[in-house]
Formats: structure tokens, C-alpha cells, sequence
């Protein structure tokens, strides 16, 4: 591949992980400010093969722990990303949280689907989101565009 | 180490990202909460807690079942007693199901200070299934052949009377006159007159007296009583609620039991003060579908919807009523309605006006029900600051022409389309029923509700209530007023719909305006005969 196309792809894969970034950063501030928010309702109704997982973690004692973890899993792959450091953890954990999402409500022929705005088989965002996620994963620029790009010069002339 | 500006932006641009990001979620949350706390603020609705009733203490109140049928079993698992078929249903059902919480329920619910002694069954089957199930080596459950027997045995406290309806007043009331305490099932009578007879004994015995509203219970009707008085929803002009089932349960078509002949049932006891005919088992388990015996949509269901109102608004008994419909889904012999329109008016009622004085004044309370499609119409309150929606949970959106909520509409802070107030007691509790009959009760509350966040049998608070004021003393929530009250608004109904015409009630003098040439009683309890126009069943 010519500079020229690499340095294109990597401005292109550094776009897709600020916009992930952004997505996931704002998904978990507004939860984190707002004390009504709970995940219990979208764990209760969960459905499909792993349904009895997800409804077992909308349980009373362990709900607040559930909470707690998922805005800040959410905020975590949202400042990597968008900051461009330790990105391929966010991405990692990134993929985790989308498999979970995307196994709590599979678009399954025969599942029904609850607030979804469009018509899924098998494949919908979440699932496009995650291997969106596995590109970056595979594909770091955090060196390109971000804190790495920093510290990978600092490093260069120590 | 030297940066050129273009460095800065590759290293640094995502720093005024994060940070706009943070900026936007956190501003748009707090916005929204200070908006939320706003309009509560405004609406000061205070959801109920539950209520504590001293316990039960001393020796086990000592109860006798009279009816021992489908709402009689249903009535002794509130009190804490499940016969051993039951069980086993449940634990059937629950293999296939495993979200069904009865027996879950069932076994988690405190015990009440109670012990069967005695049940009165005209069928054998079902006096035999009480004793075997409910026998214990200390205490074995007595079979009575009437009543009577049952009530002067010197060994019961109170009866639980789950009869066909003819059966309910001549029972209570002889119980009362014995200072025997009684709880019994809706309506609290068949007809106008024992309506009067019973509220007499009622007031002169030192026996308590409730009536099987359970629904009274419910969380959520208690939190509604609080909105109303804080005038949220301002002046309610209409009230619709309905009954909408497609079931053959639901048309009360229920199973008849193999065991079931002239040897096996008491054909004379059952029949009682109805018209003297043949044996005959369709009458016998179906007995809601004959004036002779029940009272069909009005006596049945109707009278659950206008209690359920009735302990939100304390209305009282409607001005008048006009009621019609037919035989429409279900030409099976019946003669009760299984298609029932119900309008009731109040035209001095009045919950609050946020307008100018005098302005409003009055209300209609529609009842709806159709036994031929279950398309669940929700119960609906509608002021002229608010709409309230009221089941299990409780839902108020802000009217669109409102003069309380002008201001908050004005500045967009509400939004006719956007629900200002939401209470559900229950949210998250996945559950699972196992019938449209009990999906129906559910969804209006009559059928659990919750105690600190814990679902609970609202019959088995109801039954708390009576056995605390019958030892402790106190004031029961469904007394004789709001038997009384209950009964002839649905009375009322019957004969409106069987006469073709408007029922008016006497408010001062607490009697229904006579019609020339009617006895109300007497068209009250007219129980044609439809089998050779209707098909077999």
C-alpha cells in the first residue's frame, strides 16, 4: 500500500474510532448524571439463548454493582478512544459490552424485538458496532491521532 | 523537544472532545432532572406505603368455608390453606413455566392466626377436597349440611362466603344476627330488598362484616386517592372502564366436573330461593350465566369496576343509571349479557376545578364490557388538567387545554404526549400468568399488589384486614357502606338494562324512584328461559 493510502486509511480508522468514542463517552456520562437510570428494565426483558443470564443480573442485590459497572465501562472505552490511548484495551472491552448488548435482544427470526427503530435478521448495529470495534482493534492510531502520538515522541527523543 | 501546532492537534485534539462531550452529557441530564423534580415538585403526589394492621394475636380465629368452588379455593389460599391438587397444578405449571410465581407466592406469604373448622359444599366432591387438604391431626375440618349448622356450632368465629350470589345475603345476614363475623364475595347481594335487610343486620351486629373488594388493597388505587385530592387531575368529567375478554373462562363457561350428579350434589340446597327445576349441571357450575342465581357483567364485574372507582372518588351510589346491550358473543342459553354499555351519572360530583367557581360540576362514569374480544381498553380518568390511566401501575399525562399546567405547557417543560407521573410498585418484577382471566384481573389490580416491593395476593391483605378488626377492633375497608353502595349500583344496572329504561336513585332518601307498575325485585331476579332459542351446550 502507498503512504499516501495508508496514511488516508489511518485518518479514516482514527474518524471511526473518535465517532465509537463519542458514541460510547456520551451513552455513559448521561447515565452516569442522571440517579433515575437503571439497566434492570432492558436486563428483565432480555431474551434469547443467554436470557436467563441477563435476567439473573437485574437481581436486586446485585443491580447497583451492574450499574455502576456498565456507565463506567461505557465513559473507559469512550475517553481511550476519543483520547487515543491504551485505545486497543477500549476497544477490547468495547467488544464485550456490544457482544452482551447484542446477546441480551438478538435480532433472532422468531425473538421479539422491544424499541428497536428499524428491522434487524441476525445482523443490527450493536453487532456492526462491535466488529467496527475489532478494526480497531487491529488497527491502532492512537499514534496518529491522539495522546500515543505524544507520548511516542517524548519516548523517541529521551 | 519542539511541537509545531500541527503536532499539538494530532497528540492533543481529543481533548476538547472529551471534554464538550462530558459538558453536553452531564448538562442535558441535569437539565432533565431539575425539569423532573420541577414538575414533581408541582404535582406533590405521595405514593402510598402500605398499610400495618395490628396482628392477629391470642388463639387462632376459627373460620368456616361456605362455598368451596373455584373463588372458595382461591379465597382459602389467601387465609393460608391450598388443597394438595392445587399444589400439584402449580408445580406442574411451573415445570413449564418456570416465571409462574404462584406457589412461590403462595408459600412466602406470612401466615394469618387462622384454622379451618368447618366447610358447607352442596357438592361432595368439593366438601371432601377442603377436608382432605385442609385436616390436620389436631383440627379435623368439619363438614356441615347447612349454614345454619355451621353457624350455631358454638366452634366458629366468622365464615368466608364464596356462594352463587342468591345464597350470599341469606347467609350474611343470618350470620350477623348471630354475631358470627363474615366475609363475603361481590355483590353483596341479589337483590334490592335484601340490600336493605342486609345493611340492617350489619349495623346491629357486634360481628364485622367485610365485602370481597380486594382491590381496596391495591397500592396503586390507594396512591391514586392522594392525586385526586391534591386535585392534579383537576375537575374529572369522565370516567370509562371495561371489561374486554374472548375466553370461554371468561364467559364463565368453566369445566364440569365428572363426579358431578344427582347423588353426588344437594340439587334442593343449591337451588334455594330460585325457581324450582330439574337437575342440572350446566346451571350448577355455570350459575353466573342466570339471573336466578347471579347477576351476570353487572353483579359480577361491574360492581368490582365501580368499587375500584368508588374507593378512589367516595362517589357513592350514581344518580342514575342507563345501562343496555344483549346476548351478542355467547347464544349459549345464558340469559345475563355478555355485551354491556353502562352509563352512570353524578351530576353534583365534583373532584376539584382549577377554573373559574361553578364552572364545573358533574360527572359520567362509563362502564364497557364485551365478552367476545380481549383487547385490553384500559381504565381511564379524564380531568381537565390531567388523564390519569389506572391498573396496577398509574400513569397521568397533563392535558393540552389545562389551566393548572398552563404555565409549565407554555414553557414546553410538559407535553401532552409526555407522561408527567408514572408509579408502577411492581416495575421489573417479571411475572408470569397463566391465564386471559387472570391477565385481566392483573392488569385492573385485582389481582396482587405489592408490599415493599415484594408482590402479594391482594385478597390475602383483604382477609388481614377483617381477621385484625375482628380481634383488635378498627374500621374494615370494604364495609357495610361500601357493600351497600357496591350492590346497588349494580342492582341498579340490571334493571336498567333487563327494563329497557333509566334507574333513578334517591340520594336523601337512599331509595331507587319508583317506576308505576314495576316491582324491582320481582325483574330483578326474571330469569328466562333462552335454551330453545339459544343453541345446546
Amino acid at each position: 500500500m502507498s503512504e499516501t493510502n495508508i496514511k488516508r486509511l489511518k485518518n479514516s480508522v482514527a474518524f471511526l474510532r473518535v465517532l465509537i468514542g463519542w458514541h460510547f463517552l456520551y451513552e455513559g456520562v448521561t447515565k452516569l448524571f442522571n440517579p433515575d437510570w437503571t439497566s434492570m428494565g432492558y436486563l428483565a426483558s432480555a431474551k434469547g439463548p443467554f436470557g436467563w443470564l441477563f435476567s439473573a443480573m437485574a437481581n436486586d442485590s446485585i443491580i447497583g454493582v451492574i450499574d455502576v459497572l456498565n456507565w463506567a465501562a461505557l465513559i473507559i472505552v469512550g475517553m481511550t478512544l476519543i483520547l487515543g490511548i491504551y485505545e486497543r484495551l477500549g476497544a477490547l472491552i468495547g467488544i464485550v459490552l456490544l457482544a452482551m448488548y447484542y446477546l441480551a435482544h438478538p435480532p433472532f427470526p422468531g425473538i421479539e424485538q422491544i424499541n428497536v427503530e428499524g428491522s434487524y435478521w441476525f445482523v443490527n448495529k450493536n453487532l456492526i458496532e462491535l466488529a467496527a470495534c475489532i478494526v480497531l482493534y487491529r488497527l491502532p492510531t492512537g499514534a496518529h491521532f491522539g495522546l500515543a502520538y505524544i507520548m511516542n515522541k517524548k519516548s523517541k527523543s529521551e | 523537544m519542539k511541537w509545531t501546532r500541527r503536532e499539538v492537534l494530532k497528540g492533543l485534539g481529543g481533548i476538547p472532545i472529551l471534554g464538550s462531550l462530558w459538558w453536553a452529557g452531564s448538562a442535558s441530564a441535569i437539565t432533565k432532572k431539575k425539569e423532573r423534580s420541577e414538575i414533581l415538585e408541582q404535582l406533590n403526589i405521595e405514593p402510598s406505603l402500605p398499610t400495618e394492621v395490628p396482628p392477629v394475636t391470642g388463639d387462632a380465629v376459627r373460620v368456616g368455608i361456605i362455598g368451596f368452588g373455584i373463588r372458595g379455593e382461591q379465597l382459602c389460599r389467601s387465609l393460608g390453606f391450598a388443597t394438595k391438587e392445587w399444589r400439584a397444578d402449580m408445580e406442574e405449571e411451573m415445570k413449564e413455566n418456570p416465571q409462574n410465581k404462584a406457589l412461590e407466592v403462595f408459600d412466602s406469604q406470612d401466615k394469618l392466626n387462622v384454622v379451618i373448622t368447618g366447610v358447607c359444599d352442596v357438592f361432595d366432591y368439593r366438601a371432601n377436597r377442603a377436608i382432605n387438604s385442609f385436616s390436620t391431626a389436631e383440627n379435623k375440618v368439619k363438614r356441615y349440611k347447612t349454614h345454619q349448622e355451621m353457624i350455631r356450632s358454638g366452634v366458629i368465629d366468622a365464615v368466608v362466603i364464596a356462594t352463587p350470589d342468591h345464597w350470599h345475603a341469606p347467609m350474611a345476614i343470618d350470620a350477623l344476627e348471630n354475631n358470627i363475623h363474615v366475609y363475603v364475595e361481590k355483590p353483596m347481594t341479589h337483590t334490592i330488598e335484601e340490600t336493605y335487610r342486609l345493611r340492617e343486620a350489619a349495623r346491629n351486629s357486634k360481628a364485622v362484616l367485610m365485602v370481597g373488594h380486594q382491590h381496596r388493597q391495591t397500592q396503586s388505587f390507594k396512591t391514586a386517592q392522594d392525586i385526586i385530592e391534591k386535585g392534579v387531575l383537576g375537575h374529572v368529567s369522565l370516567i370509562e372502564t371495561s371489561t374486554n375478554r374472548n375466553d370461554d373462562n371468561g364467559a364463565w363457561n368453566y369445566d364440569i366436573h365428572p363426579d358431578a350428579n344427582e347423588n353426588t350434589i344437594d340439587w334442593d340446597m343449591f337451588l334455594g330461593s330460585a325457581p324450582k327445576i330439574p337437575f342440572n349441571k350446566n346451571h350448577f357450575f355455570r350459575w353466573r350465566k342466570w339471573w336466578a342465581y347471579g347477576s351476570g357483567l353487572s353483579g359480577d364485574l361491574l360492581s368490582h369496576d365501580y368499587d375500584r372507582l368508588n374507593c378512589v372518588l367516595n362517589f357513592g351510589i350514581p344518580d342514575s343509571i342507563s345501562a343496555s346491550g344483549g346476548i351478542y358473543t355467547h347464544r349459549d342459553g345464558r340469559n345475563v349479557p355478555d355485551v354491556l354499555q353502562v352509563n352512570m351519572e353524578f351530576p353534583n360530583f365534583s373532584t376539584g376545578s382549577s377554573q373559574v367557581k361553578g364552572k364545573e360540576k358533574g360527572l359520567t362514569f362509563i362502564y364497557s364490557a364485551t365478552l367476545g374480544n380481549g383487547y385490553p381498553r384500559p381504565t381511564v380518568l379524564m380531568g381537565h388538567d390531567g388523564t390519569m390511566e389506572l391498573g396496577n401501575s398509574l400513569v397521568i399525562w397533563p392535558e393540552g387545554g389545562s389551566t393548572k399546567f398552563a404555565e409549565f405547557l407554555e414553557e414546553e417543560k410538559m407535553n401532552p404526549g409526555v407522561p408527567i407521573y408514572y408509579y408502577d410498585p411492581g416495575a421489573n418484577i417479571p411475572d408470569a400468568i397463566s391465564s386471559a382471566t387472570s391477565q385481566y384481573f392483573a392488569d385492573k389490580g385485582l389481582l396482587w399488589t405489592y408490599l415493599n416491593g415484594k408482590r402479594v395476593d391482594s385478597t390475602w391483605l383483604h382477609m388481614r384486614e377483617w381477621l385484625s378488626v375482628l380481634r383488635n377492633g378498627g374500621k374494615v375497608s370494604c364495609g357495610i357502606k361500601e357493600g351497600f353502595e357496591e350492590a346497588m349500583t349494580a342492582h341498579m344496572t340490571g334493571l336498567s338494562w333487563k327494563l329497557g329504561r333509566r334507574i333513578d336513585w334517591d340520594r336523601a332518601k337512599e331509595e331507587l324512584i319508583p317506576i308505576e307498575g314495576i316491582d324491582f325485585d320481582q325483574a330483578l331476579l326474571e330469569s328466562p328461559d333462552l335454551s330453545a332459542d339459544h343453541i345446546r351446550v
